[in-house]
């Protein structure tokens, strides 16, 4: 049995360090491949990070509440009998935990200023909880180190990018903030010297990913009234929030449009982690993809009389638009292989698998689970699954797997009421399409005037991947599908 | 006529005013002060300082009362009210000398005689010799102070009718006394004449005694001065008080008590001869100057600290207030005074102390709260102290823990009362307290045990 070094997984594709939560296995602790060694945060999610290698926990390297670059050595496990020593000692020093990464590239294929960066467990000796999406085979809890590498299905080489699915269309920003904003408030405080000092002494709410400096009573006012600490300002001691700083956010945050600070004609409010990632994404998502739009109507009729009588059936769960659309996206993309496609400068990869990423609207952001293999999952199962990975969105409780590698997405808004809208791609998926409300129009078919249920669609395509007509194929396709649903049920 | 150029002009010394000096001095201002009477205001001369040392008196007869409790046998022994009263007055002299020492050590010029505030930035002092000094200040502070008050129509002569600042000097003391008003002021005379052996009767206009209170805490200390035999009498109204009987008749509505002598504790109001608050377009507010979270007054360049601006009028609040105005002049942008979160200490036997919202104002708020009370009977240490009357009560909102108030009747209260201000100012809640090792045995163990009890987890009740 070999050392196994255990290193900070790349969580997400802008993901550039991490945060151990907690270690749930301790040193001298055994483990077996697949135990879960611990939790680490990302700036979109918590994760529990699974160990690959079997053998003893002998060393932890990165304790608790601290912060280490992806790839970085973070623990060993290895036998009794080994000597791990030399392992130990090629490991750099954690970083503090209120430190902020900077946005300095790091090493191997992890840069940031790609925005299709593989969020493939990198490491030989650590996996995320579920396997790589296109291989439910590897999917067993296996000891062998390569066990990852082999099981990304089309074979994406780490230098090309396999399909990258975090990333929240509609305006998404992928799962993780590459340049954190190193505490909006922590730079107005002390940009002193070293990274050590500053994160020693950093104000106020420290870096994004760090400890937030606030009053246990604000902590919990906050925790009450669902404010992120992250945003407040904290006007106590060296920058310490208390309860009033939090009271205030939720007065602003009632009192809007009106303004809270009385005289104030504005307020700089610092990025959350999350509108930091999504800042720094959306430029990259948008100005390199060369966006072309298709809009279409769908008459919604049968779809929502489908939707109606299976959500009259005892036992079964209830079935959204959304999941609907999601199955038969996941359907018309198995017939137009071209649209389930990913532009990879010298070749466009085309899947054959359909991983939707699903927009969830967060208070300070937005984010995008991916729910894999669609095309062979009932519509019972998506809206199971479905249901799951919007609510645990919304905790903020996705796995790192779910966070990224899907082909496609579908941004609806139609719950706010949206007519029609345009998304932006989130590279490196070569579409996404953007679904307004499904509402009652008149309508004139053979018989006259009648009522309809309509429903706009707009399909936006990386032109680079195909062209106006492979899009609008798509879209008829799926047009007809929901326009006749039974065929959704088959 | 000597004239003085300073960075500040200071009027007055007591709590607020040398605070205030000495903080100015050390942010590198140039301070003079004016003093009428003797360094250290009526805190250190008149107040809070003397009163202690007359309480110790009064505690130590006590203990001597109780001596074969303790197996101790004391065959007689004498008490000199006297004695009492020069021990005190040493204690105050020692303190006063204390603040001059501290005005020369950080080079304050303490000019004797009454100030009068002429305009912004100019003060002159009447001195004792007849001779008038005028200062010249980019600054002045008002920390005049304030007086004792009386009812309507009732003169305090210092002879039959005292204030505090009379029975404070008074060498003897009255067979019989009724003490009106039973706030602060008027407990702690009450206890140190009770124990002297002073037959004492408290009047108290409102319903109960120690009103701003909480309510548990003026029952059961009436409960314990019943005890004593000091009489108390609540939502009594005076209506006179005249010579005659043993000394003093007093009226109140259906009632006519009598007794050697009267102590008007009814309150203090704003000292403000050398202020023309009006002339220089001060704000005046009830009765006391209106100074800003800076204490700066609605005149510029004119601060106000200290009993002069306003309930509560304690010391230790004078003492924050004189930091803040100092600070304020430097330049420095201070953290205001929280005076929501200013501890309130009465030194009778048990001592009353309490911080934050009484039980039934944290209801009026209309949330929902949970209390917290430990019986000094359960505390070890109180018992092995033989000191267990009182409880330490703790008020907290029940869906935050956030600790609103809390209220303690019993041995060194005023001690124990500051882990809670602490607290309060961290915004710790109950969990907090609860997760805070709590030294035994330990008078403090009860705070943790009554914080325990209002999460319902109490472990020794």
């Amino acid at each position: 049995m070999a050392v196994t070094k255990v290193v900070m997984p790349k969580l997400s594709e802008a993901m550039e360090s991490g945060k151990i939560i907690k270690w749930l296995k301790k040193e001298g602790d055994r483990v077996a491949g697949g135990d879960i060694l611990a939790e680490v945060e990302t700036d979109k999610a918590d994760v529990e990070m699974e160990a690959f290698g079997a053998g003893v926990l002998r060393k932890i390297l990165v304790p608790a509440g601290s912060q280490a670059p992806v790839g970085a050595l973070i623990a060993v496990i290895a036998e009794t009998d080994e000597d791990i020593a030399s392992v130990v000692a090629s490991a750099p020093p954690p970083t503090a935990p209120a430190q902020a990464q900077p946005p300095a590239p790091k090493p191997a294929a992890m840069t940031s200023d790609r925005p299709a960066v593989p969020p493939q467990p990198r490491s030989e000796d650590f996996t995320t909880r579920e396997k790589s999406p296109a291989a439910p085979g590897a999917a067993g809890r296996s000891d062998a180190p390569d066990a990852p590498r082999t099981a990304v299905a089309p074979g994406p080489a780490r230098t090309s990018a396999p399909p990258a699915g975090a990333a929240a269309p509609a305006g998404g920003a992928t799962s993780a903030a590459a340049a954190t904003p190193a505490g909006a408030r922590a730079a107005a405080g002390a940009p002193t010297a070293g990274p050590e000092s500053s994160a020693a002494r950093g104000p106020a709410a420290a870096g994004p990913t760090g400890r937030v400096k606030a009053s246990p009573l604000a902590k919990k006012v906050a925790a009450q009234s669902g404010v992120d600490l992250h945003v407040v300002h904290g006007s106590g001691p060296g920058g310490r929030i208390v309860r009033r700083d939090v009271e205030a956010a939720v007065t602003t945050a009632a009192a809007a449009p009106a303004p809270a600070v009385s005289g104030a004609e504005y307020e700089d409010r610092p990025l959350t982690p999350m509108r930091a990632a999504i800042a720094k994404r959306m430029p990259l998502a948008k100005a390199p993809v060369p966006h072309f739009y298709l809009t279409t109507e769908i008459a919604m009729d049968r779809a929502w009389e489908l939707r109606e009588e299976l959500n009259a059936l005892e036992g079964q769960p209830k079935i959204s638009v959304t999941d609907m659309l999601v199955r038969a996206c996941a359907m018309t993309l198995l017939q137009h292989p071209g649209v389930n496609a990913s532009f990879q400068g010298d070749s466009i990869r085309v899947y054959h698998r359909a991983h939707i990423g699903l927009a969830v609207a967060l208070d300070d952001g937005l984010i995008t689970p991916v729910l894999r293999d669609a095309q062979d999952k009932s519509l019972a199962r998506i809206a199971t699954e479905g249901r799951d990975l919007v609510e645990r969105a919304r905790a903020r409780k996705l796995r790192a797997n779910e966070l990224s590698g899907a082909t496609f997405s579908i941004s609806n808004l139609g719950m706010f009421d949206v007519a029609e809208f345009s998304a932006i791609i989130n590279p490196p998926e070569g579409a996404i399409i953007a679904v307004g409300a499904v509402r009652r129009v008149p309508v004139v078919d053979d018989q006259g005037l009648g009522v309809g249920r309509r429903m706009s669609m707009t399909l936006s395509c990386d032109h680079r991947v195909m062209d106006g007509a492979m899009g609008a194929r798509f879209l008829q396709d799926l047009k007809r599908l929901l326009e006749a649903p039974l065929r959704l049920l088959l | 006529m000597a004239q003085h150029t300073t960075d500040v002009a200071v009027i007055g010394t007591g709590p607020g005013g040398y605070v205030c000096a000495i903080r100015c001095a050390q942010l590198g201002l140039s301070v003079t002060v004016v003093e009428d009477d003797r360094p250290g205001g009526v805190c250190l001369n008149w107040g809070c300082i003397p009163t202690k040392a007359l309480l110790r008196n009064a505690e130590i007869v006590h203990l001597f009362e109780r001596a074969s409790e303790f197996g101790i046998t004391v065959p007689s022994f004498q008490a000199d009210y006297a004695e009492a009263v020069k021990r005190s007055r040493r204690v105050a002299d020692r303190m006063a000398k204390g603040v001059e020492f501290l005005f020369r050590k950080n080079k304050i010029t303490l000019l004797a005689g009454r100030g009068k505030l002429e305009r912004p930035g100019l003060v002159t002092v009447a001195g004792g010799g007849g001779g008038t000094e005028t200062i010249e200040a980019r600054a002045v502070v008002i920390a005049t102070g304030a007086q004792p008050k009386s009812l309507p129509g009732i003169e305090i002569d210092e002879r039959l009718v005292i204030s505090s600042n009379g029975a404070v000097r008074q060498e003897w003391r009255p067979k019989s006394l009724i003490v009106i008003g039973a706030g602060a002021v008027g407990v702690e005379f009450a206890d140190v004449y009770a124990a002297y052996g002073t037959a004492v009767t408290v009047l108290e206009a409102l319903p109960r005694i120690v009103p701003i209170e909480d309510e548990e805490v003026s029952a059961q200390l009436a409960r314990l001065f019943a005890r004593r035999s000091i009489t108390v009498r609540t939502s009594v109204k005076v209506t006179s008080v005249k010579p005659g009987g043993a000394g003093v008749i007093v009226e109140t509505e259906g009632e006519r008590l009598e007794a050697e002598q009267v102590l008007m504790a009814v309150g203090r109001g704003a000292r403000l001869d050398g202020v023309d608050a009006k002339a220089l377009g001060v704000t005046i507010e009830r009765g006391f100057v209106k100074a800003s979270p800076r204490m700066e007054t609605s005149v510029r360049g004119i601060y106000a600290i200290g009993d002069v601006a306003g309930p509560p009028l304690l010391a230790h609040k004078a003492m924050a207030e004189g930091v803040v105005a100092a600070e304020a002049i430097a330049g420095r942008d201070p953290r205001p005074v929280d005076y929501a979160n200013v501890p309130s200490c009465t030194y009778c036997r048990p001592q009353v102390a309490s911080i934050g919202l009484t039980e039934a104002k944290a209801r009026e708020g209309g949330r929902e709260i949970t209390v917290g009370k430990f019986p000094f009977t359960a505390s070890g240490k109180a018992v092995a102290l033989g000191d267990t009357d009182g409880f330490v009560k703790v008020v907290a909102d029940k869906k935050t823990g956030e600790i609103l108030g809390v209220h303690i009747l019993g041995p060194e209260a005023t001690e124990i009362i500051h882990e809670f201000a602490v607290g309060r100012t961290l915004e710790a809640t109950l969990e907090e307290i609860i997760h805070t090792i709590h030294a035994h045995p330990t008078l403090s163990e009860a705070s943790l045990e009554a914080t325990l009890g209002a999460l319902g987890q109490a472990i020794h009740l």
